[in-house]
């Protein structure tokens, strides 16, 4: 609707050809302009282009629906009532329902934690029928990191949903609706991203699942700052296809460690420190998710992985409609699972910082980069080992 | 008044200046039909600019109510002081958020809400949404919601929870407070709630521009509606906008319109800002989005942020608040004061 031409919208005549001669052609064009500036470059009065801009507004803004009609529409038309179920039922309890469709789903964790275990579940369960808790549709693996591994998401089938993969016919069906993109660049995933607009509502595709994001920019910007810029572009993207496909979108993002001159304090939280019981909010992992607060705003459903003590935690860290809860879970051979469904509330920022300790003894976590040099290979087969 | 400051067009402006009237006062006296001949445009033309000039010349005599004022359009501080008082406020569900805030949302003001992800800024702009609807026999506004959605983060699951919420603390209070008035029985259900909010989602920034321009004709059409929540003003203009001149032009000009709208309307504006962060002498601070010059823009500024293990709000700029911080927690039933003592209630 923002690009709707000038030349649609019932304007006077005059009025138009104004616009037209000033080659303003698009709605966008004229708003983007303030009333004053618009006056000076159509040379007219403060009147005509009042009128003219509130007749583009009215054309431009989108209807209304009350929040009634959304959500009847949501439950009657919409699979599950907008959630789908990811298996782990404290989770899904947690979240009405499951990963809501059309927004965004982040996983955030220390590298090992488990987070691409969890997207193949998610992508196994998005591709089975219906009468097994599926959606009954392909599913866009995007694989950034080349960590996807086709052995491990059937032998998770195998083990979780025996009856569907013991028969060599399904197995080959529902692991072909899982599609694999491994782009190797920005540009390349700029590139299938805009692919995967056209074909997304084409293909049945159900679910849309990035691993992870983080690495999309860590190899090309080396300073954490600059780092949410590039990925401006392609927030607002995959926001906008999750919305208008209406499907789950899953995003993983990685870890690294706090600078030293980072604070999470505003300048009023500095001045009076003596007055309040304002302890400065230091993690002992001295971890932070490696995309920054701008893309912190951008996610809807934020679910920390960590490991405190050796044992790993899900938790519910950012979501509009859900206490903060924390589950522990493990990884065996049938992928993750919760070791229990009732989770434990947490209180305060504490559901937002990022532990990992004892969580392979293999690997020293000194230094960020240590450990994101860490290769991934075989690394199912030592969680099988844990446990 | 200068010519130059009438808001005609640029080339009227000059073809004024140029026959030699440069005041307002030198337009006063003469006819359409003898400036059309001077200007040598037509007599309409020359007619509107009259029109132009006498309006401004009398500063705008759609805003004078008839009272013995001195200058049109003024109001004196007296007068302010009681409709102000008169005012109701919308109230946040949290008596110690309400306390900090002079007794809720203030209705004819802008207030921004600014924090950090997951820190409970959709949670309070949804809370404000349902209780604006809060009946007058309640203490409430009895009136409409407008939520526009730029970051598709409003969850209906969670509005039904608050509303649900909202309409049992009215039960309750009826119960204790109310035992021999049988009158006001709470005839709302959620459903009604929900039906009285009225969802805008907004997938750029020029439907944002648009629709911020359209609500002064969809409020006037839907008189009842007493609070607009913006959540958030940031997301596009953060992420598509690549001329900051501009976008501080462009901003402001909404801006200014929000704070028409909550004049003219009477009702509370809420606009929700995402944080970001900047480097001051060596370290980097949070702050709200948009830079220096949005911050001039709304009344009241408050900021939500963790301190220790609580949420708090701090007022950070207010024409008539102290500055002062008070804790809130987000719990399943909305935002409530926070006490370790009250009872949570668990979601399973």
């Amino acid at each position: 609707m923002a690009n709707k031409l000038i030349s649609e919208i019932p304007l006077p005549k005059s009025i138009a050809n104004v616009f037209a001669a000033r080659n303003i052609s698009t709605a966008k064009d004229a708003l983007s302009l303030t009333e004053f500036e618009l006056m000076e470059l159509l040379d007219v009065g403060l009147r005509e282009v009042r009128s003219a801009l509130s007749l583009i507004s009215e054309m431009v803004a989108p209807p209304y629906q009350t929040a009634l009609s959304l959500m009847e529409q949501r439950f009657e038309k919409e699979h599950l009532g907008g959630h789908f179920p990811t298996g782990l039922k404290g989770l899904d309890a947690a979240l009405c329902g499951g990963i809501p469709f059309g927004v965004l789903t982040e996983l955030v964790g220390p590298a090992g934690i488990g987070k691409t275990q969890f997207c193949l579940k998610l992508s196994l369960l998005a591709s089975l029928p219906t009468k097994y808790g599926g959606l009954d549709g392909r599913v866009v693996y995007v694989d950034v990191e080349s960590k996807f591994s086709s052995k491990r998401l059937l032998e998770i089938g195998l083990r979780s949903f025996p009856e569907i993969f013991q028969m060599k016919e399904m197995a080959q069906e529902m692991a072909g609706r899982i599609l694999v993109l491994r782009p190797t660049s920005l540009s390349e995933f700029t590139q299938s991203l805009e692919q995967i607009k056209v074909s997304l509502l084409q293909n049945q595709v159900k679910m849309l699942v990035i691993d992870s994001m983080a690495a999309l920019v860590s190899g090309e910007h080396e300073q954490g700052v600059r780092r949410q810029q590039p990925l401006s572009w392609h927030i607002s993207f995959i926001k906008s296809l999750a919305e208008f496909s209406r499907i789950p979108v899953v995003v993983t993002n990685q870890v690294r460690s706090q600078n030293h001159d980072e604070t999470s304090q505003y300048p009023f939280q500095v001045q009076n420190r003596g007055e309040t019981n304002e302890t400065p909010t230091r993690y002992d992992s001295h971890l932070v998710a490696a995309l920054g607060i701008h893309w912190a705003h951008s996610v809807t459903i934020r679910l920390v992985l960590e490991a405190r003590s050796g044992q790993r935690f899900i938790k519910v860290a950012k979501s509009p409609m859900s206490p903060p809860l924390a589950f522990p879970y493990h990884i065996t051979s049938s992928g993750i699972s919760l070791l229990s469904e009732e989770g434990m509330e947490l209180m305060g920022p504490e559901i937002n910082s990022i532990h990992c300790q004892g969580l392979l003894p293999t690997i020293a976590f000194t230094e960020s980069e240590d450990y994101q040099l860490l290769g991934f290979s075989g690394r199912t087969f030592v969680m099988e080992n844990i446990h | 008044m200068e010519i130059c400051r009438l808001p005609i067009s640029a080339s009227q402006r000059g073809k004024l200046i140029s026959a030699g009237y440069t005041s307002l006062s030198s337009l006063s006296s003469i006819s359409a039909s003898y400036l059309a001949g001077e200007l040598k445009v037509t007599e309409s033309e020359a007619l509107g600019i009259l029109n132009v000039a006498s309006h401004s010349h009398c500063g705008g005599s759609e805003m004078s109510s008839g009272k013995s004022s001195i200058i049109d359009g003024a109001q004196s501080a007296w007068d302010m002081f009681h409709e102000e008082n008169s005012l109701m406020h919308i109230t946040t569900s949290s008596a110690d958020l309400d306390n900090i805030l002079g007794g809720g949302i203030h209705c004819k003001e802008v207030t921004e809400i600014g924090g950090v992800p997951g820190i409970g800024k959709t949670q309070l702009g949804i809370q404000i949404a349902v209780n604006v609807q809060i009946p007058r026999d309640f203490g409430g506004l009895g009136g409409k919601a407008i939520y526009i959605d730029t970051e598709g983060s409003f969850m209906v699951e969670r509005a039904l929870q608050i509303a649900e919420a909202c309409i049992e603390d009215m039960s309750e209070y009826n119960r204790f407070l109310r035992k021999d008035l049988q009158a006001c029985e709470v005839r709302m259900q959620p459903k009604d709630i929900l039906e009285n909010i009225f969802y805008f989602r907004i997938c750029s920034y020029t439907e944002q521009i648009a629709l911020i321009d359209y609500l002064k004709k969809f409020i006037s059409e839907h008189k009842d509606v007493k609070v607009v929540v913006v959540d958030s003003v940031t997301f596009h203009f953060r992420h598509d906008y690549e001329d900051m001149a501009s976008r501080t032009r462009v901003l402001s000009e909404m801006a200014s319109k929000l704070t028409n709208l909550a004049r003219t309307f009477s009702l509370a504006v809420v606009i929700l800002n995402q944080v970001t962060t900047k480097q001051t002498e060596g370290s980097y601070q949070l702050t709200l989005a948009l830079g220096d010059s949005w911050s001039h823009t709304c009344t009241n500024r408050i900021v939500l942020y963790w301190n220790g293990n609580e949420r708090y709000a701090h007022v950070d700029k207010s024409p008539s608040l102290r500055s002062a911080s008070a804790a809130y927690s987000v719990t399943p039933r909305g935002i409530r004061n926070s006490s370790s003592s009250s009872k949570r209630i668990k979601m399973m």
